[in-house]
């Protein structure tokens, strides 16, 4: 990245791990894993079902507690990052709330947090155009598709221009040509905001046309297994990354590096559970 | 009585093959027709086949009372009424506010339930003798406190089952925000519970009429019309006791509309579909 070596990391997770105390015994979701993402650094999380993807994602919200280790987020505690609205938060679920209106659900973290009423107003319709809801705006969540309500969830994440974006995949309900629209509007986005992105995918092709760097995890316990850099985002400027680029060789290039990175050097065929390779 | 049923805030969904329109008109429709038949035997038995008038007053002479003694009933529905509505509303103000202390505080919750478990299975009315005799002959508050007793059961069941209803992903959205409690309350908790208290209190009204009606058979002031009910039966003026059985009803259903027009009119914009299981 060109941004000057002083500059304070958007995530810097040292040493965390992970213990859920169930019923049935202890889970070590995450064994110790150390991860920077730099401020306006896109890094996408990619592994199988199951490999504490959303748990490290949690972690860095402070929506959970590690078992040990710190999370910081922008050189603060991920406590105080979170009270200050450091990070803008998109789940895997969509998580509307059903008797608010899109507009309204949109409006919800602008409202909690004191936003005049006429900047919401016109903040509101510029986010709903962009992800292709201005028609929508007065409808209620269930009289949308699974597609149409992740994208009132981004615009939501997205309300407060965040200088960290969390991302659970967040295009996995949506169909391969509003996916393909979506990703090349967070690239847009994020390259336009200076967002640092941490993104939660399935999908190689979408990591990889997405990230600058990816962090590719094995299960049980989650650990890192490899983090994989894209030379894409060092030869180009993110804002650069259209449609072409899906068809360029590099692309491909990097579509095997990751998937090698999965397979961790077994022969790819026998299956990391939980992956696209499309 | 006993209130504990606690009913969720479905809908009955719709046949299929039915216009909302038709459903509708066929909901009104329906229970008239089986009213008017039923008022046709009813009739019928004493004029054609000459069940005693006295024993089984006709539905004319029935109307030709509430037609006589119009004033007086207007007089006593509005006596019982106005208790039954006091009732409700503190009761359904009291069941909210101590839903929504239980549910924020664990160790409240376990000393309510209980009591409320009790309240719940002995029929609220039995205190009706003794609460009327502690607050004097001529006092209307022992029927009120019963009534409020009776609606704050339903009230507080539902609402503290409304309050457990956010899920984990609204619930963390909330903390992202760093939403305050009040916050959380206002915009997360009560919409959530909304359906629940709405079904509490529309459970609650019917029970506040009933109570405040059943009440007044045990002594206190005279006038409403529970007591004028006893009072006509005891000295055998079946047909005037029917009228004012018949007001009682008109009560309870213009209490129970009111309740069901208020949740509707708060659901509005609640889409139909808010599947809940
Ligand atoms: N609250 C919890 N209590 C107990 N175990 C949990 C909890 N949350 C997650 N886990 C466990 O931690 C592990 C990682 O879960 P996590 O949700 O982070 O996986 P993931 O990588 O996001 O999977 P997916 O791709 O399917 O979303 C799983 O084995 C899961 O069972
Ligand atoms: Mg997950």
């Amino acid at each position: 990245m060109s941004e000057p070596v002083t500059q304070v990391a958007a995530v810097e997770v040292r040493g965390v791990d992970k213990v859920f105390e169930t019923r049935s015994g202890n889970v070590q979701a995450l064994e110790p894993i150390d991860l920077t993402v730099a401020a306006g650094e896109f890094v996408s999380l990619i592994g199988p079902s199951g490999c504490g993807k959303s748990t490290l994602m949690r972690l860095v919200a402070d929506l959970d507690e590690p078992t040990a280790g710190t999370v910081e987020v922008f050189g603060k505690t991920s406590r105080r990052a979170r009270l200050d609205q450091e990070y803008g938060i998109a789940f895997q679920q969509a998580g509307l709330l059903p008797w608010r209106t899109v507009a309204g659900n949109v409006a919800l973290p602008l409202e909690l947090h004191g936003e005049a009423s006429a900047a919401r107003a016109s903040r509101i319709a510029e986010l709903l155009d962009m992800v292709g809801l201005a028609d929508f705006a007065d409808r209620y969540p269930d009289q949308l598709s699974g597609g149409m309500q992740q994208r009132v969830a981004i615009a939501r994440a997205l309300a407060e221009r965040p200088r960290l974006l969390l991302m659970d995949e967040p295009f996995g309900a949506l169909d391969e040509m509003t996916r393909e629209k979506m990703q090349t509007e967070l690239v847009r986005i994020s390259a336009e905001t200076g967002a640092a992105v941490v993104f939660v995918t399935h999908s190689i092709p979408e990591a990889v046309f997405l990230s600058d760097r990816v962090v590719v995890m094995s299960p049980r316990p989650g650990r890192i297994r490899e983090i994989v850099a894209m030379r894409l985002g060092a030869e180009a400027e993110r804002a650069e990354r259209t449609e072409e680029l899906r068809e360029e060789r590099v692309f491909f290039d990097m579509v095997t590096a990751v998937r090698e990175a999965l397979h961790g050097g077994s022969p790819i065929g026998t299956g990391a559970r939980g992956v696209e390779t499309r | 009585m006993s209130a504990g049923a606690v009913t969720a805030a479905t809908a009955p969904g719709r046949p299929k093959g039915m216009g909302p329109r038709t459903e509708a008109t066929l909901r009104i429709v329906a229970p008239v027709a089986v009213g008017l038949i039923v008022l046709g035997i009813w009739q019928f038995l004493v004029s054609v086949v000459g069940v005693s008038d006295y024993l089984l007053p006709s539905p004319v002479s029935i109307i030709e009372e509430l037609i006589a003694s119009w004033d007086s009933i207007v007089q006593a529905t509005l006596i019982t009424g106005t208790n039954a509505l006091i009732g409700l509303v503190l009761g359904s103000i009291l069941g909210i506010l101590l839903a929504a202390v239980a549910a924020r505080w664990r160790p409240i919750d376990r000393m309510s339930a209980p009591v409320v478990a009790m309240l719940a299975v002995v029929p609220i009315v039995a205190l009706a003798p003794v609460l009327n005799s502690m607050f004097g002959a001529d006092s209307q508050f022992g029927r009120q406190a019963i009534a409020t007793l009776a609606s704050f059961v339903p009230v507080f069941l539902n609402t503290l089952r409304g309050f457990r209803q956010t899920v984990p992903v609204h619930r963390d959205l909330m903390r992202a925000y760093a939403a305050s409690s009040g916050q959380v309350l206002r915009t997360l908790t009560l919409p959530t519970a909304r359906p629940f208290i709405l079904t509490g209190i529309r459970i609650a009204s019917s029970l506040a009429v009933i109570s405040a009606l059943v009440a007044e058979y045990f002594g206190g002031p005279r006038g409403g019309l529970g007591s004028l009910i006893s009072t006509s039966a005891a000295s055998s003026q079946y047909a005037r006791a029917w009228a004012y059985v018949v007001a009682s009803i008109a009560l309870g259903l213009v209490f129970y509309l009111a309740t069901l027009g208020l949740e509707r009119l708060l659901q509005r914009h609640t889409p139909q579909a808010r599947r809940r299981p």
